[in-house]
């Protein structure tokens, strides 16, 4: 058995505090990480219903600074940073020459020429590589700081995600609308507040140094069992995503796909002028995109898992690309990349279970949308 | 964690529970714990022939995919269809509503390479 106790990966300073609570810790991107505390469906629950606190401190946080900041991230990114006040974030991509992604992440525009960008773990080290080559090759003045070893990010989500913080803050937190962030005390620890998230709810990412994680998670602990609050682990993070409709890369997003196909051409912005990516972005978009990223709902019993071989009228056509049972909704759901020209609305699929085929209906993403008051 | 005395048990945590010439099988709750929330099971078909430590259906929890491995050759007589529709039935109740198939017994003498309780704690400590 895995007792949890591999020496080759690393922690993230909230390591203790997951034992302590009797986490079961897997490896991912290079990380020890609690895939569930108790169950993944009552994780999951928690978060559409109350608040889950989720540790993210694995992820990459790049400090990109200087007087040609906007025009080195204009370069570098798919979207046009310089479009963002100041405390306003934007989903975005790093592609490379070929249109393919290398990462999706986050901006934050913290200052007129000071940026946080978020990236996944498992692509931190590819995009430094990206990012220091770009500013090395160009002539741009501004300096990249990878500040991930540094800082902590814990994450309440949920509908009484801002209840939960506002006990412990005096920052106006009806002020920080969604994308948005502001610097501020949080249980007496600085910390960036960003109302970013990754699981289809309200809900806010908390940056702060790496040294003051723990009490920051206590806090949020203590505080939290009024508001329902539970650890949920990064099984729940990836149901809570998919029924939201949100690509994981490495599932629906890689060096292999580009935007346009996975539904995300609207975040690229070819009218910004040249950047990375941009000659064969066009081109995609003015060919449309060859595969569609499309949902499913399974008709018949089977669950539908990543890898799955798709179907349309018995000939292989593509592949699942994230599948589970819905905890929210009870159904079997899936994304799938499939040929464009077999996609549409309410067409049929099979998808292949232990060699066997699974009627599947093509629905609208996403599956699950919060209710919004 | 305490494991039934009248059961025998597989290193694959099945167990058996003897009742005559039949037995009725299951997977222990040492394993549901492991899997976490099961979702899913693809039970065996009712005529099926069993043969021991071979597999005889899958269970599936939120993020994995699992073979059952017969404890006993045998053919099957009942499954639990409960199971279709309540596979948290495994995770709530492993030795008794979770139960999954009923078999006639072919060699009884494959028992005697059963766990006992006692052993089977060890093995799973």
């Amino acid at each position: 058995m895995n007792d949890g106790t591999q020496t080759d990966l690393r922690h993230t300073p909230l390591h203790d505090v997951h034992r302590e609570l009797g986490a079961r810790l897997v490896p991912f991107a290079g990380y020890e990480m609690p895939v569930q505390y108790t169950s993944i469906i009552e994780e999951h629950r928690t978060v559409r219903s109350a608040v889950g606190l989720f540790d993210l401190s694995h992820m990459g946080e790049l400090g990109v600074s200087g007087d040609s900041a906007v025009e080195y991230l204009r370069h570098a990114l798919v979207t046009d940073p310089g479009t963002l006040e100041i405390g306003q974030a934007q989903y975005s991509m790093v592609c490379d020459v070929d249109g393919g992604i290398i990462d999706d992440l986050i901006a934050y525009r913290l200052a007129d020429e000071e940026f946080l960008v978020v990236c996944n773990a498992s692509n931190r080290t590819a995009v430094i590589e990206q990012l220091s080559r770009l500013l090395a090759e160009g002539d741009f003045s501004a300096s990249l700081d990878d500040r991930s070893d540094r800082t902590g990010l814990v994450a309440p989500q949920g509908p009484n995600a801002a209840a939960l913080i506002g006990e412990l803050t005096d920052l106006d937190l009806d002020s920080i609308g969604n994308y948005r962030s502001a610097e501020g005390s949080v249980a007496g620890i600085d910390c960036l507040v960003a109302r970013t998230g990754y699981t289809g709810e309200d809900g806010f990412e908390l940056f702060c140094d790496a040294s003051r994680a723990q009490d920051l998670w206590e806090a949020l602990a203590a505080a939290g069992d009024r508001h329902g609050a539970r650890p949920c682990g990064l099984g729940a993070r990836d149901t809570l995503r998919l029924e939201a409709g949100m690509p994981l890369y490495g599932n629906e997003l890689g060096r292999d796909t580009n935007p346009f196909e996975v539904n995300l051409g609207r975040v690229v912005k070819l009218e910004k002028g040249d950047f990375v990516g941009r000659a064969a972005l066009q081109a995609v978009k003015e060919s449309g995109p060859a595969r569609k990223l499309i949902g499913l709902q399974m008709v018949d019993n089977a669950i539908p898992r990543f890898g799955y071989e798709v179907r349309a009228r018995g000939a292989a056509v593509g592949r699942v690309t994230s599948g589970t049972l819905s905890p929210t909704l009870g159904t079997k759901i899936a994304m799938a990349l499939v040929p464009a020209d077999t996609a549409g609305l309410g067409n049929l699929f099979e998808v292949v279970v232990r060699d066997r085929p699974y009627r599947a209906e093509q629905v609208q993403l996403p599956f699950y949308k919060r209710p919004r008051d | 964690m305490s494991y039934p005395d009248d059961l025998r048990y597989s290193k694959e945590h099945e167990w058996v529970r003897v009742e005559g010439s039949r037995a009725t099988i299951g997977i222990t709750s040492f394993a549901a714990d492991e899997l976490g929330d099961v979702v899913f099971v693809e039970l065996p078909e009712v005529g099926a022939t069993l043969s021991q430590f071979g597999t005889f259906g899958v269970v599936e929890s939120v993020k994995a995919v699992s073979d059952l491995y017969a404890p006993i050759s045998g053919e099957v007589i009942e499954v639990n269809e409960a199971l279709r529709d309540a596979p948290e039935l495994l995770n709530a109740d492993a030795f008794g509503e979770g139960w999954i198939a009923k078999v006639e017994l072919t060699d009884t003498a494959q028992l005697d390479g059963l766990m006992d309780a006692a052993a089977y704690t060890v093995e799973t400590a």
